[in-house]
C-alpha cells in the first residue's frame, strides 16, 4: 500500500521568473518543498502521477542509472509540454519523451543513441520546429545544478566564449572578471532547480536512502531538484548507512520525494553490474524510429502494449 | 604486413602522443581509435601517459560523476583531449550541432557536447575526423559549437594541435589561425588533400608521408593492447583488431 499519493500540483512559480530558474531558494525551501519521509509507491504508475505538464524534468545521463519503465509509464499517462535537461546528455528517454509528443523544450549537450546512431525523433523535431531547442554544453549544465546545490543564483564556467551555443543563450551572461585578476571575460551560468529529477538505481533501503555508486551527477541532480522521483531494483531492510562502505555511494533519503520498486527499470539500457544494455533491443529503436510510423508501431509495441499485458 | 584503415589511423594517432607534454590523455565517449591509440601510445612509452576511457569500467578513473573530466581539464590535469566535427573550418572552429540555419537545421546532429570547454582548457586537443571531404573541411561552419581561436582577453590554456583524417595529419597554429599540411597518408597525394579541402592551407615545399604502421605496433594492437582496448569497446576489439576476449 502506498503511505500516501499527492495529486500533483504545478511547480511554484517566481515573481515572473521562468519556471525551475530563478528565486529557486524560495522553491526549494518553500512549504510546499517536501520535507516528509520518502514516499513508498506501488509502481511506475503512481510514480508517473507525480510529473505534471509543463515541468522542468531533469533526466540523467544514458550511462547513468535512466528509469526506463518510468519514462514509459510517463509516456503512457500522456503527460504534455515538458522542459526536459539532459544532465548532461540523453538519448533512448529523451527520444521516446520528444517522440510521443510530452515535450515543449529540450535544453541538452547532446541527444544521442551513442553507437546505435543519432536520434531521430529528437532530430526530426529539432529541425521541423516542433520543439524548442536549447543548445548548451555538459559542463554547463552540470555547473547550472552546481549554483542551486550551493544555494547561489549563478556560477562562473571556463570557455564558451565565441561559440554560437553562447550567441543563443540569452540567459547567460558575459561578464569581466569581477576580481581584478586579470583573468579576463569570464561566462556566468544562472541556477537550474529541476522541478522533478527522475533516476534507477539497484538497491534503496526503507529509509528513503538510495545507492548511486560512483555517478555522483545523480547526486548532483537530486541536491538541485525540487522533486525526485526514484525507481529501484530491490529495497532491503538492512540501512544503506549501516556500514561506511555503502552510505559513501549511498543518496540520504531526504531528498528522495517518492520511490518505487522497478525491477529490470532501466531495460532496454543498461545497470552497471545489474544487466547490461540489449543493444538488439536498442538498435531496433534506432532502425524503427527512423519514421514517426515507425516509431508510433515501436511505441505500441513497448509502451501501450506493455501496459495492456500488465492489466 | 598488411594493415587496415582503422588500425592505420590508430598507430598515427598514437605518434603524437609520445612526447613527454602528454602525460594524461581522457578519451570521451564512442571513440574506439583515439582510445586504442592512446592505450598503444601507453605500452610504446613503458607507462605513459595515464589513459582514462569515461565509458570503461577499471579504464575510468572518474568517480565523482559527469562533472569530473570537465574540472580536471579546468585544473590543468588533462593534457590531450580529441574532438572532431560534423564540419570543421580553417580556422578550427567545430560544428556538432547541425547544418543550415539555426535553430530549426536543415540537418540536426546530435550537440556541442563537453567541446566548448575542452577546446578551451585542454592544451592538446587532437582533431581526428576520418572523412576528408569538402562536406566536412568547410569555408565557414554554420554553427560554431567550440571556436578554434579566441580573442586576447579570454582566458585559454588549450586548443587545437593537430588534425588527423584519412588522408593527411596537419597542425594548426593558434597565432595564425592556421592549418598546416604535415604528412599525406601512403598511396595519396597532396592535390587529393586540397581538392577536398575547403579552407586555404599552408602546404610546405615538401611533405612527408606519414608513416605506415610499425610492425612491433601492429603486433601489441594486435595481442595485449588489443586486450585492453576489448576491455571497453569489445566490438571494436573483435572486429578491427581480432581480439576477442571471453566475456
Amino acid at each position: 500500500m502506498p503511505l500516501c499519493v499527492e495529486s500533483p500540483s504545478p511547480p511554484e512559480r517566481g515573481r515572473g521568473q521562468v519556471r525551475g530558474r530563478r528565486f529557486f531558494r524560495a522553491q526549494i525551501g518553500s512549504p510546499s518543498y517536501n520535507r516528509r519521509m520518502t514516499n513508498y509507491l506501488n509502481d511506475v504508475e503512481e510514480l508517473a502521477a507525480q510529473v505534471p505538464d509543463g515541468a522542468l524534468l531533469a533526466l540523467p545521463p544514458e550511462y547513468s542509472f535512466v528509469p526506463m519503465a518510468l519514462v514509459r509509464a510517463i509516456i503512457r499517462r500522456g503527460v504534455k509540454d515538458l522542459h526536459i535537461l539532459t544532465v548532461p546528455i540523453n538519448g533512448l528517454a529523451a527520444d521516446m519523451l520528444i517522440g510521443a509528443g510530452c515535450v515543449k523544450t529540450v535544453e541538452c549537450a547532446a541527444v544521442s543513441l551513442g553507437e546505435a546512431g543519432p536520434a531521430s525523433r529528437f532530430g526530426a523535431a529539432v529541425e521541423s520546429g516542433s520543439v524548442k531547442i536549447i543548445d548548451s554544453t555538459c559542463p554547463a549544465i552540470h555547473t547550472a545544478l552546481q549554483a542551486t546545490e550551493k544555494g547561489v543564483p549563478f556560477m562562473p564556467l571556463g570557455g564558451i566564449i565565441g561559440s554560437d551555443i553562447l550567441r543563443y543563450r540569452d540567459d547567460w551572461k558575459v561578464v569581466d572578471d569581477p576580481m581584478g585578476e586579470g583573468h579576463g571575460r569570464i561566462v556566468l551560468i544562472p541556477a537550474i532547480s529541476p522541478d522533478v529529477a527522475i533516476i534507477h538505481s539497484p538497491l534503496a533501503d526503507r529509509d528513503g536512502n538510495v545507492w548511486i555508486g560512483r555517478r555522483r551527477e545523480l547526486a548532483t541532480i537530486a541536491h538541485a531538484a525540487k522533486t525526485l522521483l526514484v525507481t529501484v531494483e530491490k529495497i532491503q531492510d538492512e540501512s544503506l548507512l549501516a556500514s561506511e562502505a555503502t552510505a559513501a555511494a549511498t543518496l540520504p533519503g531526504f531528498y528522495v520525494t517518492a520511490l518505487a520498486q522497478a525491477e529490470m527499470g532501466a531495460k532496454p539500457l543498461g545497470l552497471v553490474e545489474h544487466y547490461a544494455p540489449d543493444h538488439d533491443e536498442i538498435a531496433a529503436y534506432a532502425r524503427e524510429s527512423r519514421t514517426e510510423e515507425g516509431f508510433n508501431a515501436y511505441l505500441q509495441r513497448t509502451v501501450f502494449g506493455a501496459q495492456e499485458a500488465a492489466e | 604486413m598488411s594493415y587496415s584503415r582503422d588500425e592505420f589511423l590508430i598507430t598515427t594517432i598514437a605518434r603524437l602522443l609520445e612526447t613527454d607534454d602528454v602525460r594524461h590523455v581522457a578519451v570521451g565517449a564512442a571513440s574506439p581509435i583515439p582510445g586504442a591509440a592512446a592505450l598503444l601510445a601507453r605500452k610504446v612509452r613503458g607507462g605513459m601517459p595515464r589513459v582514462s576511457l569515461i565509458h570503461g569500467k577499471a579504464t575510468n578513473p572518474f568517480c565523482d560523476g559527469g562533472r569530473e573530466i570537465f574540472d580536471a581539464a579546468g585544473q590543468g590535469r588533462i593534457d590531450v583531449f580529441f574532438l572532431g566535427g560534423v564540419q570543421i573550418d580553417g580556422q578550427a572552429n567545430l560544428n556538432l550541432v547541425g547544418t543550415g540555419e539555426y535553430p530549426t537545421v536543415d540537418k540536426r546532429f546530435s550537440g556541442s557536447f563537453g567541446s566548448a570547454f575542452m577546446y578551451f582548457t585542454v592544451p592538446k586537443v587532437i582533431l581526428f575526423r576520418p572523412e576528408h571531404s569538402r562536406r566536412v573541411f568547410v569555408p565557414k561552419v554554420d554553427f560554431i559549437s567550440a571556436p578554434g581561436v579566441s580573442d586576447p582577453d579570454v582566458h585559454r590554456p588549450g586548443g587545437p594541435k593537430f588534425l588527423v583524417t584519412e588522408l593527411c595529419v596537419m597542425s594548426f597554429d593558434r597565432d595564425r589561425g592556421r592549418f598546416k599540411l604535415e604528412s599525406v597518408t601512403p598511396g595519396r597525394t597532396v592535390e587529393e588533400v586540397l581538392d577536398n579541402t575547403g579552407f586555404e592551407i599552408d602546404v610546405p615545399e615538401t611533405v612527408a608521408e606519414t608513416p605506415a604502421p610499425e610492425e612491433e605496433r601492429l603486433a601489441l594492437l594486435r595481442s595485449s593492447v588489443g586486450v585492453e582496448v576489448a576491455d571497453t569497446y569489445p566490438a571494436f576489439a573483435k572486429d578491427v583488431l581480432g581480439v576477442e576476449v571471453a566475456a
